[in-house]
């Protein structure tokens, strides 16, 4: 009554060698071809990056009598410093060419934290020369920190320009 | 335009019949095949993570010490652990394409849909982090670029990439991260598999032998062949060089340097969003009715609740109030309207005296009773001596266009609907001859209706034909749509054979 099944014929068996070798053949070479590079071989990459909490956007102020008498006793602080931190602000040129402005806002609900940036640029292998720039304080025009630095990169080579926290100073690295 | 791709597909799938056979052809394996490449993922990786030493210093040397033996056992199952993860995306990617073009999104499949397409996300993110463990030029790629990716979304308040600023950026606690990632989204992955399978009964997580064998063979002698071995060591100093790259698992990186971040986000938001939401968009053709239980004529025996391949029917106390007695109950979210409770019913036999068979479990579109109807008046109706019934599925090769003088087709919603016990009493009625169709092995719309047919026919599963039934009159043919022509070959040969057994019975009579 059943169909008999039928046993796989040489054709079969060649077909279904083909066809897992075919399924080998596609893991094999996607799995590793064609290769892939980031960056070309005469370039190298320049990072800018930081995390950090710039100066309180104002001053500090004296509080009023009339201020101090609707705090609890525990809290009449002689002065009031705003939580909001100043946005930080950032420029980059490259061989006295402008390269990158960034202006970045401090995070939190409050604006009380740390700004933060990250920006990666390739440039050619070879001797550069780096200018940063950067602000951390509202209250005042200008740039609070500047580095200027001439640098040999090779090529594939990284250099991260970052702020240092403890120094209070741009690093090139 | 899925129309066309689904007969395409479906050639693809006859010729890959011609090499397989129908039951363990890939393309109809490919979830069964998927959990395979997933237990290949879970023994080569219990064995790595062994020999991992999962520290930024020494994670590169414990993989490297695989790569100087690739065909030793850690070597190839190094090898095994990425050509699998490779297969995995890639069945998993024809899983879904094949599921898309049957059409297999909505209605009763709506669950198993929607809880398929998270495993998507998971088995992409499991398998890019598994490259970071390398700490090799290749995972200091994927790490940064994952990294500066995800950086794009408005989450974070540091830039995730300044872990990797250098190499006193990376510590071990990152290190446990990645190994967290690498172990835990997998079983993530495994536990969303739990559930996209809950809603199908007798689910099978494993292929045919032949088909497991013949895969896993596959992939050792592509890891022997072209064993995988590691870029030199992560050198956060310097940008990777040219890369050995697995585009089936990392695409995402270089589409994101040829694009943007925000683009490739905006596609897989998109792709995930139209996925999602593909289920529910109106169907346009009207639901058919589910299946209906009469508690008058279920004696509580449980075989429709064995053969329904969706677990759609759920034993409960019968109405009748006897102690111990059960009736069926249809669940109407998992019903999927096949019929194949119906095959199962020992009430539907056609022999049973009543003038209108009414039968325990029933569908209110195609009852049983018409269909006993429907074959008396066509033998009735019929003017040739060997008249021929056909029972064949709407999902399979189309049995109306066998119609003949001395045909009587019937096509039911699956195979699996007709109790074989209409073969004999089709037989019995004056048929010389009864064929029995539906879609080829494996390819059954319904998943089991087939496999269920086939083993009733052949007296292995209950109801069963009675041994007593002549078996040269009785054919089955397991042909899909637009497989017609085998049909009618297997009909032609019947009819030849119905004919010379009424001249050998015709001097007899005589």
């Amino acid at each position: 009554m059943d169909e008999r099944k039928a046993s796989l014929t040489p054709a079969a068996w060649i077909g279904q060698a083909l066809l897992y070798g075919l399924f080998a053949l596609v893991i094999g070479v996607f799995s590793g071809w064609p290769p892939y590079r980031q960056l070309a071989s005469d370039q190298a990459l320049v990072k800018l990056s930081f995390s950090h909490t710039g100066k309180p956007v104002s001053d500090c102020r004296p509080q009023t009598p009339e201020e101090l008498a609707r705090l609890p006793p525990n809290m009449r602080a002689p002065l009031r410093c705003p939580r909001e931190r100043s946005p930080i602000v950032v420029e980059l040129d490259v061989d006295g060419a402008p390269a990158l402005r960034h202006v970045a806002r401090p995070s939190g609900l409050s604006k009380d934290g740390a700004s933060s940036v990250y920006h990666r640029m390739a440039v050619g292998a070879g001797v550069h020369r780096v200018t940063v720039r950067l602000r951390d304080d509202a209250r005042h025009a200008g740039f609070d920190h500047v580095r200027d630095e001439t640098v040999r990169l090779a090529p594939a080579q990284i250099l991260v320009i970052d702020f240092d926290t403890a120094t209070q100073k741009i690093t090139l690295q | 335009m899925r129309e066309s791709a689904l007969a395409a597909w479906r050639r693809l799938e006859h010729g890959f019949d011609a090499a397989f056979g129908s039951a363990p052809n890939p393309l109809r394996q490919l979830g069964t095949l998927g959990f395979l490449m997933l237990w290949l993922l879970v023994v080569s990786g219990i064995y790595l993570y062994v020999v991992l030493d999962t520290s930024v210093e020494a994670s590169w040397h414990s993989i490297e010490q695989l790569s100087r033996s690739p065909w030793s056992l850690g070597g190839l199952l190094r090898s095994l652990h990425r050509y699998a993860a490779d297969a995995f995306v890639l069945l998993m990617l024809a899983h879904l394409l094949r599921e898309w073009l049957f059409g297999h999104w909505g209605g009763f499949r709506r669950f198993s849909w929607l809880t398929g397409v998270p495993l998507l996300l998971f088995a992409f993110v499991s398998a890019i982090g598994g490259f970071w463990l390398h700490w090799d030029q290749l995972g200091q790629f994927s790490a940064i670029a994952s990294a500066e990716w995800l950086d794009w979304l408005p989450f974070f308040a540091t830039p995730l990439s300044r872990n990797f600023l250098d190499a006193a950026a990376v510590n071990d606690r990152l290190f446990s991260l990645f190994v967290f990632i690498h172990l835990g989204v997998p079983l993530l992955l495994v536990f969303g598999l739990w559930f996209h399978i809950q809603r199908i009964s007798r689910a099978a997580v494993f292929p045919p032998r032949a088909l497991a064998a013949g895969s896993v063979a596959t992939l050792l002698a592509l890891a022997v062949v072209q064993p995988v071995t590691s870029h030199a060591a992560a050198d956060l100093s310097a940008v990777p060089g040219t890369l050995r790259f697995d585009w089936l698992l990392l695409f995402v990186h270089p589409l994101v340097a040829a694009t943007s971040a925000g683009f490739v986000w905006a596609w897989l938001g998109a792709t995930l969003a139209l996925l999602f939401a593909l289920p529910f968009v109106p169907q346009r053709a009207a639901p058919v009715p589910i299946a209906v239980v009469d508690p008058a004529n279920c004696n509580g025996c449980r075989r429709c609740f064995d053969d329904c391949p969706y677990a759609a029917v759920t034993m409960v106390a019968h109405p009748n109030q006897r102690v111990g007695r059960q009736m069926a109950q249809v669940n109407a979210d998992l019903c999927a309207s096949c019929g194949i409770c119906v095959g199962a019913c020992p009430s539907s036999t056609p022999f049973r005296s009543a003038a209108e068979l009414v039968t325990g479990i029933d569908m209110p579109s195609a009852p049983i009773g018409a269909l006993r109807r429907g074959l008396q008046q066509a033998l009735a109706a019929s003017t040739s001596e060997q008249p021929i019934v056909v029972f064949g599925c709407d999902r399979g090769a189309r049995v109306a266009s066998l119609a003949a003088p001395d045909v009587a087709p019937f096509s039911l919603m699956c195979t699996g609907m007709l109790p074989p016990s209409f073969v004999e009493y089709a037989l019995r009625d004056g048929a010389a001859a009864v064929l029995v169709s539906g879609c080829r092995e494996g390819g059954c719309e319904y998943r089991l209706g087939q496999r269920w047919t086939a083993a009733r026919l052949s007296g292995s599963r209950e109801p069963h034909l009675r041994a007593s039934v002549p078996r040269e009159r009785v054919a089955t043919v397991w042909a899909d749509a637009g497989d017609e022509a085998a049909l009618r070959r297997t009909l032609e040969r019947m009819r030849s054979a119905a004919h010379a057994a009424a001249l050998v019975e015709q001097p007899a009579h005589g």
